[in-house]
């Protein structure tokens, strides 16, 4: 194991992050606060409960998962995508380390990133909104898998991507608007048919869920269905970089 | 003594179809300088690029000090110090950050005297704490070299090092090299330059069209091919070559206005002298003259282009 490898990647990437904290951390915990604010403190007020949970709680699960699918996919994303683009990738394939190690590198960093934005905008939350957590280790699960879970899609995406707008395009195109139909505002119980059956075909809805069961032991789907959801898209994940690896594509001629 | 390289049957095809590199056999010498030349596209970074593991080969293997660069790539790889031909660097990351990032990438516990050796052989000790971006092409260059120097490799692939650069960092970059070599480093270069593969080299290996096409001690080839041309710019046209100077290798080009005299640059003598007085016996005025010395590269793709012309 090139240890000294690892280490070389993940701290390059946090030494990035260190570069452009305006952008890379505080920029998200701002941009949620103002969630926090407007849906939570000021609109959520004047709304009913929904599960017996103040609105305003009710939505901190789903805005977290909507920061941490983006902040995890873009991190991971641009991590890769750049040495790509400017040819610096060079130094990674040339080097004495395994695809393992590459990601534990990329991935781990961006998972990371993630995770330190989640937990300021648990804690800026708070701010703002009462809530309560019923299942803290599993909220802490859940936030462990989804951060490394979209860090690998992320992983994928970069290497997928040939430019910049590719780089962007899942993210904004698929991603946020799966999160903002997922359940992030509100229950999907609270749709009418056929939206309601159709929502269940979203994946974002079982990760939204199993966090929010986390936080107030509701959901509208059971945690099981919730927790299988998100590991069968990990086990996706995995195979989808162990073939990059194994084939080159995209990355290595 | 095994060679620290072996490369056999090497091809690559591309998924396009095109075939960069065709069955390339070759061995090179532990301790060696060896100069690998060959006109753009002929293969020459693809073969680098294989050896060096970002480029998957078609066919065939390539061993680096008996070991497969796939099979055992750990140990082969951390052998192996690369300089590619572009200046690809984090433009944000300091001289000191990007040096010490190749070394812990390379498996390298942090050694902060030995970087400081490297930064200050390379004159970028003064430099260590500015960012890429702010230096000029021949401080990023050196960087290069730093950057693949950084974890100690035995062997050394240097891509068109000396390419846009001063004359006074090629002077640098070859002293460099031989210093290396003397401490045992074996370095292979691809160069367009006579002089650098003349003053450099142990050995020369010419691809072309993905062909390995000939590989040869330098001595031996630079008696071969180190020829030189004279152009002579006349002050009147000749509507033909006088024939009292048969003797000379001269041709007539430019519609008469000029004169091209080819001899050799290692003879003891070259001819110039006697050239010019003949042509001022015959009343020959010249207006201009400039010499120019043929690289490799140019004889090599006139040596293999001829066959084809004429066949």
């Amino acid at each position: 194991m090139n240890l000294n490898g690892v280490r070389a990647i993940y701290t390059f990437e946090m030494n990035r992050t260190r570069r452009t904290l305006m952008q890379s951390v505080i920029s998200p915990v701002l941009s949620t606060s103002l969630y926090f604010i407007v849906f939570g403190t000021a609109i959520g007020s004047r709304m009913g409960e929904i599960d017996g949970v103040s609105y305003g709680a009710f939505i901190i699960p789903g805005l977290l998962m909507l920061s941490l699918l983006s902040e995890s996919i873009s991190n991971a994303s641009f991590g890769i995508f750049f040495p790509k683009f400017s040819g610096t990738i060079y130094e990674v394939l040339s080097a004495p380390v395994s695809p393992f190690e590459i990601l534990a590198g990329y991935v781990g960093a961006a998972a990371t990133k993630s995770l330190i934005i989640g937990t300021l905008i648990l804690v800026t939350a708070r701010l703002f909104v009462d809530y309560s957590i019923a299942h803290p280790v599993w909220m802490l699960a859940f936030l462990l898998l989804t951060a490394l879970t979209f860090s690998l899609f992320g992983f994928i995406i970069g290497v997928w991507a040939n430019d910049f707008q590719q780089l962007q395009v899942i993210p904004l195109m698929v991603i946020t608007p799966l999160t903002f139909l997922g359940g992030a505002f509100y229950s999907i119980n609270m749709l009418p048919e056929p939206w309601q059956t159709l929502t269940l075909f979203n994946p974002v809805v079982y990760l939204i869920n199993g966090f929010r069961w986390a936080f107030y032991g509701v959901a509208d789907v059971h945690m099981g269905v919730s927790l299988g959801m998100t590991l069968v898209f990990l086990l996706i994940c995995i195979a989808t970089v162990w073939w990059i690896f194994r084939t080159g594509y995209r990355i290595k001629p | 003594m095994q060679p620290i390289i072996q490369i056999q049957g090497v091809g690559k095809t591309y998924d396009s179809g095109f075939s960069a590199l065709k069955s390339i056999d070759l061995e090179i010498r532990r301790g060696e300088i060896f100069a690998l030349l060959g006109p753009n596209g002929a293969g020459k970074t693809t073969l680098i690029s294989i050896i060096c593991g970002i480029v998957n080969a078609s066919a065939g293997r390539v061993l680096a000090d008996g070991m497969d660069i796939v099979q055992d790539y750990r140990q082969a790889r951390s052998l192996i110090g690369l300089v590619p031909q572009e200046l690809t660097t984090d433009a944000f990351e300091t001289v000191w950050d990007t040096v010490s990032f190749s070394r812990g990438l390379f498996g390298k516990p942090a050694d902060p005297a030995y970087i400081e050796k490297v930064l200050r052989q390379l004159s970028l000790w003064d430099k260590r704490n500015a960012k890429m971006l702010a230096l000029s092409g021949g401080m990023k260059r050196r960087v290069m070299i730093a950057k693949a120097l950084s974890h100690e490799p035995s062997i050394l692939f240097l891509d068109e090092p000396t390419a846009g650069v001063d004359v006074e960092l090629r002077r640098d970059m070859w002293e460099m090299v031989r210093g290396l070599r003397e401490n045992g480093v074996t370095v292979i270069l691809t160069t367009h330059y006579i002089e650098e593969a003349e003053e450099m080299a142990d050995r020369i290996g010419v691809i072309n069209r993905g062909e390995l096409i000939l590989v040869e001690e330098k001595e031996m080839l630079m008696q071969q091919l180190g020829q030189k041309q004279l152009y002579l710019m006349l002050q009147t046209p000749l509507d033909a070559l006088p024939a009292s100077l048969g003797q000379y290798n001269l041709s007539l080009n430019d519609e008469g206005t000029q004169l091209t005299y080819t001899f050799d640059a290692h003879h003891e003598t070259s001819g110039i002298a006697e050239l010019l007085r003949s042509l001022s016996e015959l009343g020959i005025d010249l207006k201009d003259l400039q010499s120019k010395q043929s690289s490799l590269e140019e004889i090599f793709v006139s040596l293999v282009h001829r066959p084809e012309e004429s066949a």
